[in-house]
């Protein structure tokens, strides 16, 4: 069977989506089960990272619907998203998140 | 419904399996275990390396080991093998008698010569065999099956393909009344905060968390500090950014379901629904605590191909890449490399793995059954003394 998508969203909260395979700067980026198209910026190596919605300085970034860290500048649509553009949690960051119901 | 055809055993529980095993409560048995084993067609050892020198913790988490393997409802019939007077297999053996198992245990070391005692365990074993044999299947319905969730040997995709789909199925099974447990406590740092929101009330919450910071401790207490450590170079070269997203990776086994209750290691869980067994991420020792806490069947992604089976429970093999999948075929029994080349959805996977988790039940063997990969180990936390 042909492939029609190149990368995956784990959770519709993701503002990043999963490359599954070596995506070229130029290409268009297309999610399975997500119509819309968005142009990939620069080359997105399979595995890793691209954002698919405007991701503002110091904003969560959403992957399986959760937040996995916050962003250290801003990261337009079709940019790659790593360790450059993102940090881990801080503990306070951590523990607020945590609010166990 | 969904329903499968098991064994019943005295005690109410269900076993996809009808083993005959033999088990060693000291180390130095572990090569007799393997011999007499061999003396009766069908029968598995199961080796281990605890004995009665440990402190009080480790001692109780080896008894609570031994008793939950050798009563796992799997086990249609066992025989300890212990040493002199001071054995824990007269401790293991009153307590699964209570409840009607059907268990024996011989000594060594108490005035018979090897041979006897080799002789009369081998005699014990083939009645036990025939006795299997005898046993019939009842249906049984899914609400009554207890999956252990584990992986070993991840990569990159373990947290896109393998682990999600172990998620989405872990939903199913959990929204049809049965039972998943989640374990590996390592592989929760990071994310210890996110599994606990899905705790079902402040007090499992906050079970979750301490587990997390004593494990987190102990692991300080030797030098080695896995917040600072991870993720690694090689998950960063894989596309990993955060030791959130690694540990997001590994819990994603669990689902969204609610987290009903957190169990220490090898115990059995008092509720249904989600669970988390606090384990270490060492596969072996991570599995047999599954076992021994009454899973029937265990789910293991893989991104490197581990072997690691039970002679307990079967083990489904879940590839992460079609290229484990390929190159190690042999050793795998669902692939999740489909996700990658957009064959197949999360969705999809999760429900082939439901399906391989009913055939199994029902008899179907898995790779590492077919192998006869029986690996087992009891986690210890102590010194040897």
């Amino acid at each position: 069977m042909e492939q029609t998508f190149n990368a995956l969203q784990l959770n519709e909260k993701d503002n990043v989506a999963v490359a599954l395979r070596t995506i070229k700067s130029g290409e268009m980026l297309s999610i399975q089960g997500v119509k819309e198209t968005i142009k990939v910026k620069e080359s997105i190596a399979y595995g890793h990272k691209i954002a698919i919605s405007f991701i503002d300085k110091e904003e969560k970034v959403i992957k399986y619907g959760e937040c996995m860290g916050m962003s250290t500048e801003e990261i337009p649509p079709g940019y790659h998203v790593h360790v450059f553009n993102v940090r881990g949690l801080k503990n306070n960051e951590r523990l607020s998140t945590a609010e166990v119901k | 419904m969904r329903t499968f055809e098991g064994y019943r055993r005295p005690n109410g529980s269900i076993g996809v399996r009808n083993h005959v095993i033999v088990m060693n409560t000291a180390g130095e048995l572990s090569s007799l275990t393997k011999k007499i084993a061999q003396l009766v067609p069908g029968v598995i050892p199961v080796v281990q390396q605890g004995g009665r020198a440990q402190y009080k913790e480790d001692l109780n988490q080896t008894i609570r080991t031994l008793t939950g393997t050798v009563g796992h409802p799997n086990v249609s019939g066992a025989l300890l093998l212990g040493m002199g007077e001071d054995d824990i297999a007269e401790e293991v053996k009153e307590d699964l008698k209570e409840q009607h198992h059907h268990v024996e245990a011989m000594y060594f070391n108490k005035g018979k010569s090897l041979s006897e005692v080799l002789n009369k365990g081998k005699q014990w074993l083939e009645k036990a065999v025939e006795k299997s044999k005898r046993e019939k299947k009842v249906t049984a319905d899914v609400t009554e099956l207890r999956i252990g969730l584990n992986c070993g040997g991840s990569d990159a995709w373990s947290g896109i393909t393998a682990n999600p789909a172990i998620g989405s199925f872990s939903d199913a099974i959990v929204r049809d009344g049965g039972t998943s447990i989640l374990a590996e406590t390592t592989e929760a740092i990071g994310a210890e905060h996110i599994l606990a929101k899905q705790a079902i009330n402040p007090d499992v919450g906050q079970q979750f968390l301490q587990i997390v910071q004593d494990y987190e401790a102990r692991i300080k207490e030797t030098g080695e500090d896995i917040r600072s450590a991870n993720p690694s170079p090689g998950n960063m070269t894989g596309g990993l950014t955060t030791l959130e997203e690694k540990s997001l990776g590994c819990i994603k086994k669990g689902g969204n379901s609610p987290l009903r209750e957190v169990i220490g290691y090898a115990e059995s869980p008092a509720e249904k629904g989600f669970i988390f067994m606090d384990t270490p991420g060492y596969d072996v020792e991570s599995v047999s605590g599954l076992t021994a806490g009454g899973a029937q069947i265990v789910l293991f992604s893989t991104g490197k191909g581990s072997p690691t089976g039970s002679p307990i429970a079967p083990v489904i093999k879940i590839g992460t890449n079609p290229r484990v999948c390929r190159t190690m075929s042999e050793h795998i029994d669902v692939n999740a490399g489909k996700i990658i080349e957009g064959i197949s959805t999360i969705e999809e996977i999760g429900e082939e793995i439901y399906q391989k988790v009913i055939e199994t039940a029902n008899g179907a063997i898995t790779a590492a059954e077919n192998h006869k990969n029986q690996e087992f180990a009891i986690w210890r936390l102590a010194e040897t003394i």
